[in-house]
């Protein structure tokens, strides 16, 4: 077991994260975040609040999707998978959005993520912001945008990303 | 997270869980059907017949359009033009059909316990949409739904079921559903269609139409079913109208507000007059369109059983 980031580090990246997209997306007009159920949303509420908190004067558009229904695996494994809310109250219609999730490994969630999405309409520029890159992982041609930390690990070695909120403390570890 | 059956036959086989499990699971199909594109790929390796061997409009069109919705390919028989009218067995019929390969069945029949037969003769998943006087489940799953929608946890309301209670798959369905999600029911008609022994089931029994009004929190009324009458229960339609037909006069005189349901078809001016029916609180409209949801997760979570039966 090997921690990949402990607290005082992920906030530090997390604020570098969010900096990035207003870097790049300046005001937020026209920009949405969007975290992915369920385990992205702990990650797009911290980025969230950071962004909002650099830009007080925006209301930031945020929302959750729910890719249950979008997934190639939902009943592989003989156990129904969970369903979680879908919570997003704006139009993505021409919006840029900025999807968020926290390990990138196969790339087949967010294969789901994007089919969910687009049912919502068509967003003029999707982007991907990860905490974790598996970067020799990929089983479908997906990249991000924004990262984390990129890490080069083996197949069954896993990521686990523990939050405040959920878990007690703020740890990302390599088992 | 799975239902503890393979069919749903009724809602007496279901645990309090498993109703939670379809009414949570509900909701979230009920956000999908606010979206521009209102179809998910769930179940695009899914076929399902739809066997109808009685009448049905709204229920059908629901089963089709949560099949649809779903992205599961849809087959529809209706018996009177079908084979049956030649003479076939429900269990021949039903074979064949699912030597096409077809992984659930979605069955309505006159004939109370058709459903439960079939599943002990086939491999597929089969969801009761209405057997004989027996049960009627994903109609009480909806109204259930309904109700949380409208006035919140079923924990503690009061449910008054009110009409044909004798004849009603959907009184009964309703009764287990409601009593296992912890509501108080009473069921409210002439004595002549009120079952005996009603009260086993955990239900109190009324036969003042304000006394059962002045007691609920929602009405559930339900239709007059003349066709599975075969020898009459009360005198006229003009009377039964009178004596518990809901209607602006009676809900005027109870001193409270109250939902009002109806399974539909609705028998205007009989068991409910139509100044009611079209008010605001009558909640029949998002019953039907609840429907499509609910019948969307029991076929979601039924899927997931799929593999375990072959």
């Amino acid at each position: 077991m090997k921690p990949l980031f402990i607290q005082k580090e992920l906030d530090i990246t997390l604020t570098r994260l969010a900096y990035q997209l207003v870097e790049n997306h300046m005001d937020f007009e026209n920009t949405v975040i969007i975290g992915l159920q369920p385990r992205g949303i702990f990650l797009s509420d911290r980025i969230h609040q950071k962004v909002q908190s650099f830009l007080p004067k925006t209301k930031i558009a945020y929302g959750k999707l729910d890719i249950t229904f979008y997934r190639d695996d939902f009943n592989e494994k003989g156990q129904l998978l969970q369903v979680s809310e879908t919570q997003m109250d704006f139009n993505i219609e021409g919006k840029h959005v900025i999807l968020v999730d926290d390990v990138l490994y196969t790339g087949r969630s967010i294969r789901s993520g994007l089919d969910a999405l687009l049912d919502y309409g068509r967003p003029a520029h999707v982007e991907l912001l990860v905490l974790i890159d598996r970067r020799f992982n990929r089983e479908v041609p997906i990249q991000p945008d924004y990262v984390g930390m990129a890490v080069d690990v083996i197949d069954n070695q896993k990521v686990k990303v523990l939050w405040k909120e959920r878990d007690g403390k703020d740890e990302v570890i390599l088992l | 997270m799975s239902l503890s059956v393979k069919h749903l036959l009724g809602i007496k086989d279901l645990l309090p869980s498993d109703i939670e499990l379809i009414l949570k699971t509900a909701a979230q199909f009920k956000e999908v059907l606010q979206r521009p594109i209102k179809k998910v790929p769930t179940l695009r390796d899914t076929s399902v017949v739809n066997l109808f061997f009685e009448n049905s409009t709204r229920t059908r069109i629901s089963f089709e359009l949560a099949e649809k919705r779903l992205s599961a390919d849809t087959i529809n028989f209706a018996a009177s033009s079908s084979s049956v009218s030649k003479g076939e067995t429900l269990i021949d019929t039903a074979k064949n059909i699912l030597s096409m390969k077809v992984d659930m069945v979605v069955m309505r029949h006159s004939a109370s316990g058709a459903p439960h037969f079939l599943a002990q003769h086939i491999n597929a998943s089969i969801i009761n949409a209405g057997d004989g006087i027996n049960e009627h489940p994903t109609q009480a799953l909806l109204d259930s739904f309904s109700i949380q929608e409208r006035i919140g946890s079923l924990k503690g309301k009061k449910v008054a079921l009110i009409g044909d209670i004798m004849h009603s798959r959907v009184a009964l369905s309703n009764i287990y559903c409601l009593t296992k999600m912890g509501a108080e029911v009473v069921v409210c008609g002439p004595p002549t269609l009120i079952p005996k022994h009603i009260e086993s089931l955990g239900v109190g029994v009324m036969y003042d139409i304000k006394e059962a009004l002045k007691w609920c929190d929602v009405a559930n009324v339900l239709r007059i079913q003349l066709e599975r009458q075969n020898k009459p229960l009360f005198s006229s339609l003009r009377e039964y109208a009178m004596y518990y037909g809901v209607n602006k006069q009676v809900l005027q005189s109870i001193d409270k507000e109250i939902v009002i349901m109806h399974p539909g078809p609705i028998n205007r001016g009989v068991e409910l007059s139509s100044d009611v029916a079209d008010s605001k609180n009558a909640i029949i409209l998002d019953q039907v369109e609840n429907g499509v949801a609910v019948r969307m997760a029991a076929l979601y979570l039924l899927a997931g059983k799929k593999d375990q039966m072959l």
